[in-house]
């Protein structure tokens, strides 16, 4: 993939000139080593869970994990954005059932057409992340934790007061579609994570905006001076992270057949958690989107393993946090070897 | 009074590649304000440093108060009752002036396990105290919502409560407004009269002259001269400071001056910049001198849209433009190669063809896909051309040394089409060899059109660069020389705020 071209210099014999040259191939290297250490951690982990439940290589149960996955992973996408730009988005959770219990009072109590109540929840998504974008912009909250930590509680507020906190249920089939549908064994939900992920990976390779957002992450003032709007960037940021919450709302909606005010409490911190199994760094401007994807579905697998194999589910959530206390911790001793080898 | 309070001999101190203190001999007496100058890389800061006990000195004694010193630690000077105010306050923001004057010191009542702080006698001495100096300063606010001049001031109040026999100022007055500058200069005598010796280090000669007994001139590491202050004219200490001569390590090519390419108007940004007017043509390079904090790089902020303006208008070939972002300066065609490569210039994480491609990054796209391709080529053809030493463009700039990564932030101007290029100390922090290569490219833009203008503070690499030279002082331009009649004299005279004849502008 990688051309190894030439000494672009004259290749005078300067020191300067070798050291690089030497360190290069390593630097190259270690992005990839931990997209291969992730995809490698899934693996051992399936195939662990396989030796321990006959159940868990299954058609069945492959296709339910990869349900269960649906609604974290596009979550996360959205938050990989925000954490790329080295912000973070508190309010996904709240956010997500916030714009389906609006969806489900224009389209069950109102009786919206289901298309343009799914358009209306993607809508609100995408406004509420504005508001956490221009919070950050044009408010000049020092940090995104604020402002989508006070998103978080308002969105859930609102929430919970539409229908004085009870849920909404029995959608038309076109809700329903994203889901709770199969394409053959596969679910709807899983080929949706597919798509956007595709998109993810083309907009931020291969469009300028979306290495505006990596620059931007990199290094803010120097972006800035190099003529990138960086305010409209952290805006856009915000406003995909509301979309893709919305976006994975309508799927959670879709799958029980009804929207909770409660919905998605627990997603703000699992879709923080497959970013960062995933690699990216808290500091900004380094990440891959096609890492997260392995790290939310690490998650799904850790989950439906230890359900197959009648772990209590507060153990569960021990072992998510122990996992992602692990991941980053190897990856720390990983830097620290490597940095020494260069010594 | 005039019994050696402080005597260095033969102090030697060589840094990698550097001897940046080579025997120097200096006395400072009892009770006298001592004046301490030199041009930046003189040795002063490592002079001081050595007194303060950051640096141990390779060779040489030093006798305090009649005692010799050995080791010198940060604690010890301390101890010993050297205290030294750097233009970077030590302060706490969010405690009180009390509080920070009795850092470290706090009174107690009770004793041992029992003793709490006793804060009636604490700000009773503190008021006590600034009454003595005559400054009037409520000790019980918060030290960060002072002004840069009253913080100063208290950090000289905890020097003199620590009972400091010496007390050196590191350009003091560098970020001080003029009347500012006059408080200090009060409290100066003030502590002087109290039998505080001070050494007071300063570029700005016309201050030196005034509130300096004696002044010591140090030039490349080396003792000149020790001079009573009346016995030492402007010019002599000037003449002391410089006396060197300039070897030809700028491989400077005339071009032909062209028509106008930058046109700046009446450029004022409240409190920072007052009245920047000046012209840039093509096919030359403008030289702007100054001292650090003359308002260099905040004129270049202010012209490429970094920072807001409050007046001013500017023309780019000939035409007025708006110029309020990073973004509309670059869509002019200027592009500014800041001071700071590392934090305001490069995104350090990434490849050499992330940085070059950067700028202009809608240029390499078709139906708005990036074409990778073409990103590379231009990059690796850039890379080329700029002799970066890296051994492909996927290289993290990060791992680069200074030169080359001047150079990458070079060609991603290069790489934004621009036809004015602004350059914030281009040479700072880069080798010898990679210092010619970036003058001979700036050569070649000039002679290839373009408009440079170099803001720099070593006095040899304007004068041996720059076709025409522009000189600021505390936000104003002070002075405007061509090449044939600029000498580090008249520089240095318009650069301290004292106007040379013949060499005002209107």
């Amino acid at each position: 993939m990688l051309h190894e071209k030439p000494d672009s210099g004259p290749a005078p014999a300067v020191n300067a000139a070798s050291r690089p040259a030497a360190a290069q191939p390593k630097a190259k290297s270690r992005k990839n080593l931990y997209s291969v250490g992730v995809i490698l951690s899934l693996f051992i982990l399936c195939i662990v869970m396989t030796i321990l439940s006959k159940r868990f290589f299954t058609v069945d149960n492959l296709m339910n994990v990869a349900s269960q996955a649906s609604v974290s992973a596009i979550i996360s996408a959205g938050m990989f954005l925000a954490i790329l730009t080295g912000g973070i988005d508190l309010s996904v959770g709240s956010v997500l059932s916030l714009s389906t219990m609006v969806m489900g009072v224009v389209c069950v109590n109102l009786g919206f057409n289901p298309y343009l109540s799914m358009l209306i929840c993607l809508a609100m998504g995408t406004f509420l992340g504005m508001l956490n974008g221009l919070m950050l912009t044009k408010m000049r909250l020092p940090h995104p934790f604020i402002s989508t930590l006070g998103m978080q509680k308002m969105a859930r507020g609102i929430a919970l007061v539409i229908t004085a906190a009870a849920p909404i249920s029995i959608f038309p089939a076109p809700v329903q579609f994203l889901g709770n549908n199969f394409i053959g064994p596969v679910p709807v939900s899983f080929v949706l994570v597919a798509v956007l992920y595709s998109c993810m990976y083309f907009f931020l390779t291969r469009t300028a905006p979306g290495r505006h957002i990596y620059a931007v992450g990199g290094n803010r003032e120097a972006s800035r001076l190099s003529g990138i709007k960086v305010e409209s960037t952290l805006n856009m940021v915000y406003m995909i992270s509301g979309f893709t919450a919305a976006l994975a709302g309508i799927v959670l909606v879709g799958r029980v057949n009804a929207a909770y005010p409660l919905a998605g409490l627990d997603y703000d911190t699992d879709a923080i958690a497959a970013v960062i199994i995933g690699g990216a760094s808290f500091f900004g401007g380094v990440g891959s989107i096609g890492n997260t994807i392995i790290g939310a579905l690490i998650i799904a697998v850790l989950r439906n393993g230890l359900n197959l194999l009648n772990v209590d589910s507060n153990y569960q959530t021990f072992a998510i946090g122990a996992v992602i206390i692990v991941a980053v911790y190897i990856d720390v001793v990983r830097q620290k070897v490597m940095s020494f080898g260069r010594k | 009074m005039s019994d050696v309070l402080l005597s260095l001999k033969g102090v030697t101190k060589r840094f990698p590649g550097v001897l940046a203190l080579d025997a120097v001999d200096m006395e400072v007496r009892s009770g006298e304000v001592h004046g301490l100058t030199g041009e930046n890389g003189a040795g002063k800061s490592t002079l001081i440093k050595i007194l303060a006990g950051a640096y141990t000195p390779d060779q040489g004694e030093l006798e305090f108060d009649g005692r010799k010193l050995g080791h010198m630690t940060p604690l010890k000077a301390m101890d010993l009752g050297i205290a030294c105010i750097y233009q970077e306050l030590n302060l706490i923001p969010h405690l009180s002036v009390m509080e920070n004057i009795f850092l470290g010191r706090e009174l107690y009542r009770g004793s041992g396990r029992f003793r709490i702080l006793d804060r009636k006698r604490m700000f009773r001495e503190a008021e006590e105290l600034l009454r003595n100096l005559e400054i009037s300063l409520d000790v019980s606010s918060r030290t960060g919502n002072l002004g840069i001049g009253h913080q100063q001031m208290v950090e000289i109040c905890k020097a003199v409560h620590s009972n400091a026999k010496l007390i050196i100022m590191d350009e003091p007055t560098s970020s001080l407004s003029e009347h500012e500058a006059q408080d200090l200069f009060r409290i100066i005598a003030q502590i002087k009269a109290r039998g505080v010796t001070v050494i007071f280090i300063s570029h700005r000669l016309d201050e030196v002259k005034r509130i300096c007994d004696r002044v010591t001139v140090l030039r490349d590491g080396r003792h000149v001269a020790t001079k009573d202050i009346a016995d030492a004219p402007v010019d002599e200490i000037i003449r002391l400071m410089v006396g060197r001569e300039i070897t030809n390590k700028y491989p400077k090519i005339k071009s032909v001056r062209g028509e106008e390419a930058l046109g700046v108007e009446g450029l004022e940004r409240r409190g920072v910049l007052h009245d920047i007017s000046f012209q840039a043509y093509t096919g030359e390079i403008l030289g702007i001198a100054g001292l650090v904090g003359a308002g260099r790089t905040e004129t270049a902020r202010a012209i490429t849209g970094a920072d807001p303006i409050d007046a001013g208008r500017i023309r780019v070939m000939g035409k007025e433009v708006r110029i309020r972002s990073p973004r509309d300066s670059i869509e002019a065609g200027i592009a500014f190669l800041t001071e700071d490569r590392k934090s305001q210039g490069l995104i350090l994480i990434d490849s050499i063809a992330f940085n070059a491609s950067i700028v202009k990054l809608e240029g390499y796209t078709r139906l708005g896909v990036l074409q990778l391709k073409d990103i590379r080529k231009a990059s690796e053809k850039m890379a080329e051309e700029l002799r970066i030493r890296a051994p492909s463009v996927d290289t993290v700039v990060g791992q680069l040394s200074g030169g080359n990564q001047q150079k990458v932030v070079i060609a991603k101007w290069l790489l934004s089409k621009a036809k004015i290029f602004i350059f914030d100390e281009p040479t700072r922090g880069i080798d010898v060899g990679a210092k010619v290569e970036v003058y001979n490219l700036m050569n070649q833009l000039v002679a290839g059109g373009a408009s440079v203008i170099i803001i720099c503070s070593e006095m040899d690499e304007v004068l041996g660069m720059a076709d025409r030279i522009l000189v600021m002082h505390e936000g104003r331009i002070t002075g405007e020389f061509s090449q044939a009649e600029a000498t580090q004299e008249k520089i240095l005279y318009a650069a301290s705020g004292i106007v040379a004849q013949g060499a005002a502008r209107p």
